[in-house]
């Protein structure tokens, strides 16, 4: 007896959760359908009767979005932010910084917690199901860098000798595809693979060449023998998917600030310090949204 | 060169920053240990009710924040009630509305614990002298029940303030997150940012929680005696 009653008591809770679940799941397709309808009709206009656009960046990626030792947001993608928001609202202060995390930033999108996502944003086919990506203002590939004593300066001369790498990173996917006659030595941190490097355990390191060129700057004797490797990815702002005001809008304020050439005028503000000379600026900006 | 680190913790307001931080860290815990240990005493003593029905709720909704993660109770909370009421809730409401939920369901099974470990002669012999039910719980078993439940209580509390730490994934920026971003920014010219940074968090983390269990010491052995 008391067994029967407890599997029914079981059954019911069940079904009782099931039909919870079920009507959440009704409504909140029904309520995005219409805030997305919502957000084609009028995303511009909900923006300027806010007074505040708001715009999701990085607070721990020197030097694309990070925080001063002051506590104001600094970096390449802040500066191009403050330039929309200048653009869009008549004053770069009428701007709310919020603070994303890479794993996150889709969701921050897609939920509408902010209007415009300027962190450093990767275009993938992946992510481009889930946001809608402007065009790019900045691209980036796999970089290799080695003492300038020994330089490093076509793939060739890796052949049969170790290159170091970060495991997880394109750099291992492209080496172990393309390039399986160089031997790799793997390390699972960035700044075990940077030591590994100074000790001479490989002749050369692959990365991400923006982080090549910050790192070559700041450590005398290194250099980036080869500048642009494998497959070059762009970097783009994004808006939540449909919004096709505000990404035309931003399209459209890519395309007049290439006439001033201001993408430039962020490299020299925010990344030039860093990188320093060495670096040729169209190995990584990219004017007017569109890729020459 | 390690000691050349620690000059990141002058540098400009960054102490300050470090300590805004743990401010936020602090009122998420404090908040979420209060409103959850008022929550769970009260659910803890319906626990123990005779109906099943009320049993197996209580029992769900223990389980339900056991085995889901508080990292995806924080997601479910913070991106999912927006797409389904049109509302947006800030991520330090979210973190306390989640954490003290948590913390209501694990007190919970704290207090049903204590309550059923006393022994049963207790409740007869309260019975026998004629109490109410609520002067039985006011009189005999509560206060007796307190006792018990002290060290698992304070455990909870530390393992709270502990696990806050989840909360810069919703956009929450305490402690944890403002030392990340110090650490970054000065990593290419202070490679030992990191240790000093870290080891300063460490120092923070202590200083909140060692209070909590020397208090919880010093009750016990009070009210041992």
């Amino acid at each position: 007896m008391m067994n029967i009653k407890k599997f029914l008591v079981l059954i019911c809770s069940a079904l009782f959760l099931v039909g919870v679940l079920a009507g959440c799941g009704s409504t909140a397709t029904t309520k995005t359908d219409g805030k997305q309808e919502e957000a084609q009709k009028s995303a511009i206009e909900e923006i300027k009767k806010r007074g505040t656009v708001r715009i999701g960046i990085f607070g721990d990626k020197p030097p694309f979005g990070f925080i001063d030792a002051n506590g104001k947001n600094q970096g390449f993608d802040v500066y191009i932010a403050k330039r929309l928001a200048k653009d869009l609202l008549g004053d770069e202060s009428k701007i709310q910084f919020v603070l994303l995390e890479p794993a996150s930033r889709v969701e921050y999108l897609q939920t509408n917690k902010v209007d415009i996502v300027l962190a450093n944003f990767t275009v993938t086919e992946e992510r481009k199901q889930k946001v809608d990506f402007a065009n790019p203002y900045m691209k980036v590939s796999l970089g290799v860098v080695s003492p300038q004593s020994a330089p490093i300066t076509s793939v060739d001369q890796l052949k049969g000798k170790k290159l170091i790498i970060i495991k997880g990173t394109t750099a291992e996917t492209y080496f172990t595809k393309n390039h399986p006659e160089v031997e790799l030595l793997k390390f699972d941190q960035i700044t075990q693979a940077f030591e590994a490097l100074k000790d001479k355990r490989g002749v050369a390191l692959s990365q991400d060449n923006t982080l090549l060129f910050a790192w070559a700057k700041e450590n005398a004797g290194f250099t980036v023998g080869i500048a642009t490797l494998g497959s070059l990815d762009t970097i783009a702002p994004a808006v939540k998917q449909g919004n096709k005001e505000l990404l035309d809008w931003i399209n459209q304020e890519l395309e007049t600030l290439g006439k001033e050439n201001f993408i430039h005028k962020a490299y020299d503000a925010t990344l030039k310090p860093v990188y320093g000379d060495s670096i040729n600026p169209e190995d990584i900006v990219v004017e007017g949204g569109k890729l020459n | 060169m390690l000691n050349s680190g620690i000059n990141v913790l002058t540098e400009g307001i960054n102490l300050q920053r470090l300590l805004g931080g743990l401010l936020i860290t602090a009122r998420i815990a404090f908040l979420a240990i209060l409103i959850g240990s008022l929550l769970g005493i009260v659910l803890g003593l319906i626990n123990t009710s005779k109906s099943r029905i009320i049993r197996l709720l209580c029992r769900l909704y223990l389980e339900f924040f056991r085995i889901i993660p508080i990292l995806v109770w924080l997601f479910i909370v913070y991106f999912g009630v927006p797409g389904l009421f049109n509302i947006h809730l800030e991520g330090e409401l979210v973190a306390v509305i989640v954490f003290s939920l948590w913390g209501a369901a694990e007190m919970s099974d704290i207090v049903r614990g204590a309550l059923a470990s006393l022994p049963k002669h207790q409740i007869e012999s309260g019975k026998a002298l004629g109490l109410s039910f609520w002067g039985l719980y006011r009189y005999v078993l509560i206060p007796q029940a307190i006792r018990r439940l002290l060290p698992g209580a304070m455990n909870l509390a530390t393992r709270m303030i502990k696990t806050t730490s989840l909360v810069v994934l919703i956009g929450v920026i305490d402690v944890v997150k403002v030392g990340q971003q110090i650490i970054e920014r000065s990593l290419l010219k202070e490679p030992t940012a990191s240790f000093w940074i870290y080891g300063l968090i460490f120092v923070l983390y202590f200083v909140i929680c060692y209070p909590l269990s020397k208090l919880s010491k010093k009750l016990e052995t009070k009210w041992e005696s």
